[in-house]
């Protein structure tokens, strides 16, 4: 599904070198965590997948079934079917959340040659799906994110992945500022969401995320590269020693 | 040379070929006399700093290009009572009867025939009254030349808006129309204005608000680029009496919006709120309020929003006068650009002068660009750049709309202002 092969990046104002040759390939129904230090560079390979402006693509390739990802317009990736669940989801003051996920829906299915949906069957879709993530009908009227707690903002975002139905994933640190229940709750819509055909990239620093979301692989990002790749029992050889172990084995 | 002669020859010039219609003679003289006491502006003139007034002091009217367009009628879903002027000449076949419920209208143009006391009494003065502390000498010129308007008396709750439709015919047309509007104690009545009108246009509307009485006011100007326009709003609102007015502009190489607000009574209420849409460097737009409070527990909104591209100017001059024993006031003014682009400009004065110890008066004006941020969040979720950019500046939009509150009127400009972002590209 996703295949990324030697991807370096720089930040392009501060001419730094972010990526340094990341190798990933996450096949159809997986689910693939990356764990790493504070600057290993792991949201910046989601933003890089997504099309974020400031970042510069020095080498390497990423594709989600073999079509070049780093050629799209971030819009184009969206309606190729990757997703990124932000770590810090944007306000946007004076845009309803609903007419936004309405614009979402409708633009990816435009531009995949699909028929928009009616304002009625979005509706009834919408709810059902709200109501899952236990969010009211004031959250989807509300301008989207403006207000919400943290938890209500993570659980905004599961929500339009659930919407959009994606086929690939990111979800960056989608963990940090939920307590438990919270977590738990995203959790629980994450795993709704998995099937034969959908894949997860999860980043996050705990383990505790991937009790709930169970990986099939685990990916130790360190200085812009995947230093190790391991099962389940790599989060948690994490979670007990931290990273100085695995970062010493390297060098 | 000094401004003051230039001022008096560039007066003088335009009074050339004018000559006083008939009906309402001492006001008209009177407004006159106060023309030449001042002379017209001129960009020397503090108020005009920003906003270069000589193609509207010009003895003859720039020519202006017609807008062909296949859009249908604004507000047309709307049951109102259509007015209609062609080149600022009254077409009564385009117009419905002048008749609603709970509400008279009559032409200005037959005021001299009929006997209409509180329009002799009205007329000119809320004009003469806003002339100072700051001269307005383009809404003097209109008092004493104005070719037609319409006299509209709220005594009830009128049962449908008036629309005074302004369409542009004539390449050359330079208009001066003058409404007034009376609305009786606990009377409401709301009026839209629609249309470019002229090549160019000068107006003035006199608002009387009864206590309890309600006005309302939407306008959308007229899309024709080249179109030129100063008007002039001057109201006067009683006390618990209620002021509404929202103006959207799209296009038109020079508009001056004026708006002159007294709060003399208590418990007054007075919103004023304008959106504009501004495409390239042949676009200026210029908002100027005064709102006084003369009263108690008054609240004043100014709510102001432009988004301009490729070398538009937008020009807000806003201010609050809080008078001495007007206290309990609670002021709000608010002026934003969204600019687009780094060839277009945004020149904002927000002043506050008061002279009470206990109110509450805030002010702030911003420009700034499209947020990237939101902009690629957007299209993260699928949402083309150039549609998420549109979606955000209806956002940005959106305060200012929100004053409206007929919901109706409000859909309309809003479907409108999507369909033309979409089409402008």
């Amino acid at each position: 599904m996703l295949e990324i092969k030697g991807l370096m990046a720089d930040l392009q104002d501060e001419d730094k070198t972010i990526l340094k040759g990341v190798d990933l390939n996450i096949g159809a129904g997986e689910v693939h965590a990356i764990m790493g230090p504070n600057g290993s560079g792991k949201s910046t390979l989601s933003y890089i997948l997504s099309g974020k402006d400031g970042y510069e693509v020095t080498g390497g390739s990423a594709t989600l079934d073999g079509d070049d990802l780093l050629d799209m317009e971030p819009e184009e990736r969206a309606a190729a079917g990757l997703f990124l669940a932000f770590q810090y989801p944007v306000e946007i003051p004076g845009v309803g959340n609903m007419t936004f996920l309405r614009t979402a829906v409708n633009a990816q299915r435009k531009a995949r040659g699909e028929d928009e949906l009616s304002a009625g069957d979005f509706l009834k879709i919408v709810r059902a799906k709200a109501k899952d993530l236990q969010i009211d009908a004031d959250m989807l009227k509300r301008p989207v994110n403006v207000g919400f707690s943290g938890g209500e903002k993570k659980r905004n975002e599961i929500l339009q992945m659930a919407m959009l139905e994606p086929k690939m994933c990111i979800l960056d640190e989608t963990d940090s500022g939920l307590d438990v229940d919270a977590m738990k709750l995203v959790a629980e819509g994450v795993n709704a969401l998995r099937s034969a055909g959908r894949s997860f990239l999860v980043i996050t620093h705990y383990q505790r995320l991937l009790d709930h979301i169970k990986p099939d692989v685990v990916h130790i990002m360190a200085d812009g590269r995947i230093i190790k790749t391991g099962g389940p029992e790599l989060a948690l050889e994490v979670e007990n020693n931290g990273y100085a172990d695995l970062l010493a084995e390297v060098v | 040379m000094a401004v003051a002669k230039l001022k008096s020859d560039a007066t003088e010039a335009r009074l050339a070929g004018l000559t006083l219609p008939a009906g309402l003679d001492t006001a008209r003289k009177d407004a006159l006399s106060r023309l030449i006491a001042t002379g017209l502006p001129h960009k020397r003139d503090e108020y005009w700093k920003y906003t270069d007034p000589a193609s509207l002091t010009q003895a003859d009217a720039p020519q202006a290009a017609l807008f062909h367009n296949d859009e249908g009628p604004m507000f047309d879903a709307i049951d109102r009572v259509k007015i209609v002027f062609v080149d600022g000449v009254f077409d009564a076949d385009a117009s419905d009867d002048l008749a609603a419920d709970g509400v008279t209208i009559t032409r200005l143009s037959d005021v001299a025939d009929a006997d209409i006391h509180w329009a002799t009494e009205l007329y000119g003065t809320l004009e003469a009254r806003g002339q100072t502390p700051v001269e307005r000498p383009l809404a003097a010129l209109n008092s004493a030349f104005a070719s037609d308007g319409v006299l509209i008396h709220a005594t009830g709750k009128a049962s449908k808006p008036i629309n005074l439709i302004y369409l542009h015919g004539d390449t050359g047309s330079d208009v001066m129309l003058h409404s007034l509007v009376k609305v009786d104690v606990g009377a409401e009545v709301t009026l839209l204005e629609t249309g470019p009108a002229a090549a160019r246009f000068n107006s003035v509307l006199e608002v009387d608000v009864a206590s309890k009485g309600a006005f309302h006011h939407v306008r959308s100007q007229g899309r024709d680029h080249e179109r030129r326009a100063v008007t002039h709003c001057f109201a006067r609102i009683a006390d618990e009496a209620l002021f509404k007015s929202f103006t959207l502009t799209v296009n038109g190489k020079l508009t001056r919006n004026e708006c002159i607000i007294e709060m003399l009574g208590d418990d007054a209420v007075a919103h004023v709120a304008g959106a504009c849409v501004g495409d390239g460097n042949d676009f200026h737009h210029d908002d100027t309020v005064f709102i006084t409070h003369d009263a108690l527990n008054g609240e004043s909104r100014q709510v102001f929003k432009k988004v301009l591209r490729n070398g538009a100017v937008g020009v807000f001059q806003g201010k609050i006068l809080v008078k001495a024993g007007a206290q309990k006031t609670d002021g709000y003014q608010i002026s934003q650009s969204l600019l687009l682009d780094e060839d277009s400009q945004f020149l904002a004065k927000p002043e506050l002068e008061i002279y009470a110890d206990d109110v509450a008066c805030s002010h702030g004006s911003t420009s700034g660009a499209i947020d990237e941020d939101a902009l690629f969040y957007l299209q993260s979720r699928g949402v083309p750049r150039q549609a998420a950019t549109d979606l955000l500046t209806l956002a940005f939009l959106a305060e200012s709309l929100e004053e409206i509150a007929d919901e109706a009127l409000a859909d309309d400009l809003r479907e409108r202002l999507e369909g033309w972002m979409a089409r402008r590209g």
